[in-house]
């Protein structure tokens, strides 16, 4: 069993589920992104989710857009990002997980990639331009070096699709929860939770689903883990705090500490 | 001379694959979306009555068949046969239609009232807006900031046709954000929107539905130059960025191996100033936009900008099928610089009375370099692919005319 879907059992003993804040590593800074990941940890992340920005990400809203090219243009490469894991394993030992477009992996070579994943202590890979039918050379990578690939499924998939996914699909299942972008939103979707329950199902007992795009309130957290969701992911909210107060670095630390540790309350079963 | 190569029926495969090149690099969520494009595109394409429907458009709306013109003075400067397939007498000046309205007629099949594109220049745009238009169908164009400050000609034809034309500022700024945005808006709208991509370019099945729309093109070529002439050319030369008017003129040809199929990059200001379009020539394998094809990138596989005079060729990506032609060894490419293209438009406008687009003026660019290789009774031809009446306020800042 992977470590991050041994996180998940451990969470579910403590009647806990996973949360999983994202930030890009780079942005603002690859120092700063240090610290942010620090606050992160601090503050009740379960898993982080990195990204390693690339210079056309389709898939994400203009949050996240604005957020690579900040990181961009501070000179982040995908060599920074493995150096930063190495510096991030000094201080914990949560599972980690990169997000990235597979061009990106693709010219670092896809072997090379898992393997310095593996090297470097990265636990998953989410790659949101790979589905499942161009996935062979990924997957034997990810099988050869215990690094999970990790599947995306939408509202939009059917069933047929979904069981060929969950055939390879390893970590968690990232389900997500609307049409659309990422990008912080006020109301979660009806969508979002009919998808959660047409997923259910067949995921139970075979792999944790976690949902994102879209979730930015308490009460959104609570809602997806009520559907049956074992974890939350929380991007663009937590990027929103980081692009609005980009030249007070105490600030940021602040208010992003303060509201993880209000998200993760929400992912424990006291209420 | 013999056809050795086979080539027709294997390309695309199932999966959108041309050799390596291609596929669906797209995220799950358009995949359904894919997917049922490509099925309706399978029913709807082998009908009789879709075809006699868009064999209508083309011929009494669109103007085909497009006149492949005996250029008579430009044949005795070069000492060879040139024939120009004038595409840009294609209603809205180029080629882009022929796929704009096989597109649009598809959308119409598949109960969507909405388009969306993108575009560069606006060529694409404004082919779009016209068939959004003309099939009723809400419209709305994703074009760069940089684009529409440059291209406000074009901004204003597209609104005029009574299509909205959303700016975009995320990236450069430039084609290949305004398919980000378009992919987007896709993305949110998958239900009842129809992404309307203008070339060879993105996931399984664009490059080949844009290829079959655009295949007339080398389809008249073939009857044309026959009536003509009775035999095939020895030589075609058409210009590519993303690749379409290229794929059409060329896939007719493909097993024909008596004729040489020459494509032609930006150049721009030369490939070793980094600032030029050409993806084939001068690129590296990679991802983008949908698909495993060249592309202009960093070490790393961020995408670097293109740079050409003309914004049709100014795209950092090029069709997967491309790739594959130029890997098998069945297509040359070549490149043509900003400066080379610029000279081509005043040749031929003196020449020819023709005004050709800064696209297709990369072609007829090559031809000159090349001619001395044909004697007088061989037979080249260049797909004009679209006017240069687009391009007047750009000519005006490089060709200075006596007052």
């Amino acid at each position: 069993m992977s470590k991050i879907e041994q996180k998940f059992i451990e969470l579910e003993k403590k009647n806990e589920k996973a949360l999983i804040p994202f930030i890009t590593l780079g942005d603002p800074s690859p120092e700063f992104s240090l610290k942010i990941v620090r606050t992160l940890v601090d503050s009740g992340a379960d898993i982080i989710e990195l990204g390693i920005p690339f210079s056309d990400p389709i898939a994400d809203g203009p949050t996240i857009q604005a957020s690579s090219m900040r990181s961009l243009a501070n000179g982040m490469t995908p060599d920074l990002a493995f150096n930063l894991v190495k510096e991030i394993r000094g201080f914990t030992n949560i599972p980690l997980v990169f997000l990235t477009y597979y061009n990106i992996v693709f010219q670092r070579g896809v072997n090379r990639f898992f393997h310095d994943c593996s090297e470097c202590g990265i636990d998953g890979v989410i790659i949101p331009d790979l589905p499942v039918e161009e996935a062979a050379l990924a997957l034997e990578a990810s099988r050869k070096t215990n690094v999970d690939l990790i599947f995306i499924v939408t509202p939009a998939t059917s069933e047929s699709r979904l069981s060929k996914i969950l055939q390879v699909a390893r970590g968690f299942v990232y389900v997500v929860s609307l049409f659309g972008v990422t990008g912080a939103r006020k109301k979660l979707s009806e969508i979002t939770l009919e998808t959660l329950k047409k997923i259910k199902p067949y995921t139970k007992g075979k792999i944790p689903v976690s949902v994102g795009f879209g979730i930015s309130k308490p009460e959104h957290v609570k809602e997806l883990i009520l559907a049956g969701a074992d974890g939350a992911i929380v991007g663009s909210a937590i990027i929103d705090i980081l692009a609005k107060n980009l030249k007070h670095e105490k600030v940021v630390i602040e208010k992003i500490g303060k509201y993880v540790q209000i998200m993760k309350k929400m992912t424990i079963r006291h209420w | 001379m013999k056809n050795t190569l086979r080539y027709y029926g294997k390309y695309p495969d199932e999966y959108g694959h041309y050799g390596e090149f291609g596929g669906k690099f797209a995220p799950e969520i358009l995949i359904p979306a894919l997917d049922e494009l490509e099925q309706s595109f399978h029913e709807n394409y082998s009908s009789e009555k879709f075809q006699a429907e868009l064999i209508n458009l083309y011929g009494d709306y669109a103007g085909r068949p497009t006149p492949l013109y005996f250029c008579e003075r430009l044949s005795e400067k070069f000492g060879c046969k040139v024939y120009f397939k004038r595409e840009d007498l294609v209603h809205g000046g180029a080629h882009k239609l022929n796929n704009t309205l096989g597109q649009a007629l598809l959308a119409t099949k598949m109960k969507k009232d909405r388009l969306i594109a993108e575009t560069g220049a606006g060529q694409h745009g404004f082919a779009t807006a016209i068939a959004g238009a003309k099939f009723g169908l809400t419209t709305e164009i994703f074009m760069g900031h940089k684009d529409v400050m440059r291209q406000k000609h074009n901004v204003y034809r597209m609104k005029l046709l009574g299509a909205k034309v959303i700016p975009v500022y995320s990236g450069d700024q430039t084609l290949k954000d305004a398919i980000n945005e378009a992919l987007r808006d896709w993305i949110s709208n998958i239900h009842h929107t129809h992404y309307l991509i203008g070339s060879v370019v993105g996931p399984h099945p664009y490059p080949l539905i844009v290829r079959e729309f655009q295949r007339v093109i080398g389809k008249e070529i073939k009857e044309q130059i026959m009536t003509k002439e009775g035999r095939l050319p020895d030589v075609i030369l058409a210009c590519i960025g993303g690749g379409s008017n290229a794929m059409g003129t060329f896939y007719e040809f493909i097993e024909n191996d008596s004729t040489a199929l020459i494509g032609i990059e930006a150049e721009g200001e030369g490939i070793a100033t980094g600032k030029h379009g050409a993806s084939l020539f001068a690129g590296t394998k990679g991802i983008l936009h949908g698909a495993l094809t060249y592309i202009l990138q960093d070490e790393y596989g961020q995408i670097q900008e293109s740079h050409s005079i003309s914004a049709g060729l100014d795209y950092p990506g090029v069709g997967p099928e491309h790739v594959l032609l130029k890997e098998i060894g069945r297509l040359k490419v070549v490149a043509a610089t900003d400066k080379e293209a610029l000279e081509a438009i005043d040749l031929c406008c003196k020449t020819e009375g023709i005004i050709p687009a800064l696209e297709p003026a990369h072609a007829i660019a090559h031809a000159a370099k090349i001619s001395a290789e044909y004697d007088k009774d061989d037979i080249m031809v260049i797909t004009l692919s679209g006017s240069g009446s687009k391009d007047l306020d750009i000519l005006k800042q490089h060709m200075r005319l006596e007052e």
